[in-house]
């Protein structure tokens, strides 16, 4: 299998440069991540990130054609600064999710055994939960490259969100004020690239949505 | 607090100080520092991936806790069940108090904001699973707390969250690469690599906790993560701290044939059957009462049987199937999605039609490094077998706290890393360490490490990492795998320890600073050599069949 790969090493590179492999595969091999780990037994000095491999832990998010064809070409993740090769600096990305408080905010004294919760109320939190935090979604969204640093984004959102639909959290109009703002919620501008490139299939345009309409509920 | 002064012979490194410092991020980990961090200490976390990425987002099927919601329940059917689990190898102390603790973590957990599944009445639903029974093995119990098929991923994610609200300190992609040790033995911190920069650092520590789970990456076909390499197993081990229990290592019946991913039990406990190629539910002949959901040797056993007699599935008769879909696609669609999407993604297959063809796989490590309850590191010194190592602890999956014995439950591993990072983050916060001076650090702290890493550095011409650690797998893999006798064994040994002089030869083109994976991979070499051989050995020293190492003897039955 042909590939064009993108690689940058700063120690050494002026600028990113593609570099072409031809990869032998195994009979055995199934996913396009097969093929880049025989394509890092042939050249160790390409980089990128890798854990779980089955599509729960989001180390390997990279900016891949839509429609597989030879050469295929990695290229990583578009919007945040490259570290080395596929690798990228998520930082901004991270702090993005951490400015929407993601943890569940409850004053009132727990009960001794769990708080209790209709499985209604805990089907909202289904589409919402299960964001792997690949980033996927905020690094294809025009309005993070944009404003990376204002606009929470896709993933932010989705996450600001699960927690407002949480019936057990109390804080949802101190994060409605936390989102208030030209930048922080309404850079969306319903691009909907994010539905388009979540491994999970979520929806954080949905999520936005709904964010946007119990906002307007609150101010009526 | 964190300062900073020069270490080292050759050249100064940088220290950074605090009470505590965790070695992982994981479910255990972070558990850990959770309790540390509201308890005041200064405490950092280091970790080779960000915490969410850590291997207990692939944790499906459960937690484990006698909270009675779908019927009586106690916690002693749930320690005896344990017990038996483990092949009556487990510490029944240890697994007494885990059993004892488990409703309280779990109820914690709740209160965090775990999206677990409900029951109408509002109270957490609980799953059936193999092995957890009521009264002392008469019928299945449901007993597993469970968010759909992904309550590691919500349970990561959800200590994550809550380490947020903390304030706890990570250190982000930083690989621990060696014990630091003084001459009385104590452990002072731990050396580490930043893999942004290349930098190394030492972590000066009044308590250093590994969390940093398991190796399973030492065999060809397993359901762990390319990260599972056994790193804390083998900072341990180079340390001079025997390991305990290493041959024990769990099939999880049902890895996908062919990709070793994970399908969970919580199938066969929402009523999945295993099938062999002549239509027959094999596990009703070799499970009367627990049938498929008999515990997870048992029924590794009884697979690897059925296909050894000639009634495996598919071409080559060597895998069987496990059907789900007289569950219905609402069920599937609910309480099984990302099992859905795996069989689809890996096996080819839609479950809501077609059965998923499954092998046993290696799935986890019951021994590690032997700890007492409270998390502190334990080791031979002077003829007491149980002598504290001053300023050590471990948890969950790299540690032997022995509650899992021979071959854990299942849903117990989650439990595991709850029950006892509270614990150990308890024992550790409660041990006053802002009042104690951090004792010296030696001279030859850094020696070891640096070492290392001149070495890869400017190695040049040596065989390739990914060439020696694929022969150690596929080594591991035909010597110490499900079925094992003495001579396989016996040749084993002598392969790995061939291998181990291989070890110290590979070399590396990437000699960059920068974000160094290649160099990364070579580090986790040397850990996983150091687990491969004391799995082995171990393994041969035992003159007997137990539970998941089964000889041509089946020791017990389900």
């Amino acid at each position: 299998m042909k590939f064009r790969v993108y690689r940058y090493d700063p120690d050494k590179d002026a600028a990113p440069r593609m570099q072409d492999y031809d990869v032998t595969l195994d009979p055995h091999d199934r996913m396009l991540l097969d093929a880049i780990i025989r394509l890092k037994a042939q050249d160790d000095t390409f980089a990128f990130r890798r854990s779980c491999r089955e599509g729960v832990c989001g180390s390997d998010a990279m900016n891949i054609m839509k429609t597989l064809k030879e050469p295929v070409e990695l290229r990583p993740l578009p919007g945040l600064p490259v570290i080395r090769d596929l690798i990228v600096d998520m930082s901004q990305f991270f702090k993005q999710y951490h400015s929407i408080k993601p943890y569940l905010i409850n004053e009132t004294p727990p009960p001794e055994k769990e708080r209790l919760q209709s499985p209604e109320d805990r089907e909202e939190l289904d589409g919402l939960y299960e964001c792997i935090l690949c980033a996927c979604c905020s690094t294809a969204c025009p309005s993070f490259w944009w404003n990376p640093d204002k606009f929470v984004g896709p993933a932010g959102l989705l996450a600001a969100y699960r927690f407002i639909a949480d019936s057990r959290d109390r804080a949802t109009n101190e994060r409605l004020d936390n989102l208030e703002d030209p930048y922080r919620l309404f850079r969306c501008h319903t691009i909907m690239n994010c539905v388009d490139v979540c491994p999970k299939n979520l929806n954080p345009t949905r999520a936005i949505a709904k964010i946007r309409e119990i906002m307007v509920k609150r101010a009526v | 607090m964190a300062g900073a002064g020069p270490v080292g012979t050759h050249v100064s490194l940088p220290i950074r100080r605090f009470d505590a410092i965790v070695i992982g991020a994981g479910g255990a980990g972070m558990r850990a520092s959770l309790q540390l961090a509201e308890m005041g200490l200064s405490v950092a976390v280091l970790s080779k991936v960000f915490p969410t990425r850590s291997h207990t987002v692939a944790a499906q099927g459960g937690i484990g806790a006698s909270l009675g919601n779908m019927s009586e329940d106690h916690r002693l059917w749930h320690m005896y069940d344990t017990v038996k689990g483990s092949d009556w190898l487990g510490d029944q102390d240890a697994i007494e108090f885990m059993c004892r603790m488990a409703p309280q973590v779990v109820y914690e957990l709740e209160h965090y904001g775990m999206p677990f599944d409900r029951n109408p009445d509002g109270t957490l639903y609980q799953r059936p699973f193999g092995g957890h029974s009521a009264n002392f093995g008469e019928k299945s119990i449901q007993r597993a707390c469970a968010a759909a098929d992904r309550t590691g991923h919500a349970m990561l994610h959800t200590l994550y969250q809550q380490n947020v609200r903390a304030h706890t300190q990570f250190f982000v992609e930083w690989m621990a690469l060696d014990l630091v040790r003084d001459a009385e033995g104590d452990v002072l911190g731990v050396t580490a690599l930043e893999m942004e920069t290349g930098e190394m650092m030492v972590l000066q520590a009044k308590a250093t906790l590994f969390a940093t789970g398991g190796a399973g990456r030492i065999f060809a076909a397993s359901t762990n993560a390319f990260i599972n390499t056994g790193d804390g197993l083998g900072m341990a081990a180079r340390a001079g701290i025997p390991l305990e229990d290493m041959e024990f290592w769990q099939f999880h019946p049902t890895g996908v044939a062919g990709a070793g991913v994970l399908i969970t039990e919580g199938v066969r406990g929402e009523g999945g059957i295993l099938l062999n190629c002549n239509g027959e539910r094999f596990m009703e002949r070799y499970a009367p009462n627990l049938k498929d959901l008999a515990s997870r040797d048992v029924v590794s056993r009884s697979m690897d049987q059925e296909i050894k007699e000639g009634r495996g599935c598919g071409p080559h008769k060597d895998y069987v199937l496990l059907k789900l879909d007289h569950l219905g696609p609402e069920v599937i669609m609910k309480r099984l999605p990302s099992i859905r999407e795996i069989a689809i993604n890996f096996a080819n297959v839609d479950p809501i039609k077609e059965p998923i063809p499954v092998v046993p796989t290696i799935h986890y490590q019951m021994g590690g490094i032997p700890t007492n309850m409270y998390g502190q590191v334990i080791a031979p010194r002077d003829g007491d077998p149980n002598v504290v190592v001053p300023g050590f602890y471990a948890i969950g999956e790299c540690a032997c706290v022995s509650v899992h014995g021979a071959n854990r439950l299942g849903t117990n591993s989650l439990l595991d890393l709850l029950v006892f990072g509270r614990a150990a983050g308890s024992f550790i916060g409660e041990q006053r360490l802002e009042r104690r001076q951090h004792k010296d650090l030696p001279r030859d702290a850094a020696d070891a490490s640096m070492a290392r890493l001149a070495r890869l550095d400017a190695s040049t011409g040596g065989e390739r990492v990914a060439d020696v650690a694929h022969t150690l797998r596929r080594t591991m893999q035909a010597h110490c795998g499900v079925f094992r006798n003495q001579q396989l064994l016996s040749e084993g040994v002598t392969k790995i320890m061939e291998l181990e002089q291989r070890v110290k030869r590979v070399a590396i083109d990437d000699k960059s600073k920068t974000f160094n994976t290649a160099r990364v991979e070579a580090l986790e070499l040397d850990n996983l050599i150091e687990t491969a051989k004391a799995s082995i050995v171990s393994a041969e020293a035992r003159r007997e069949s137990r539970a998941t190492a089964t000889a041509s003897i089946t020791s017990r039955c389900g």
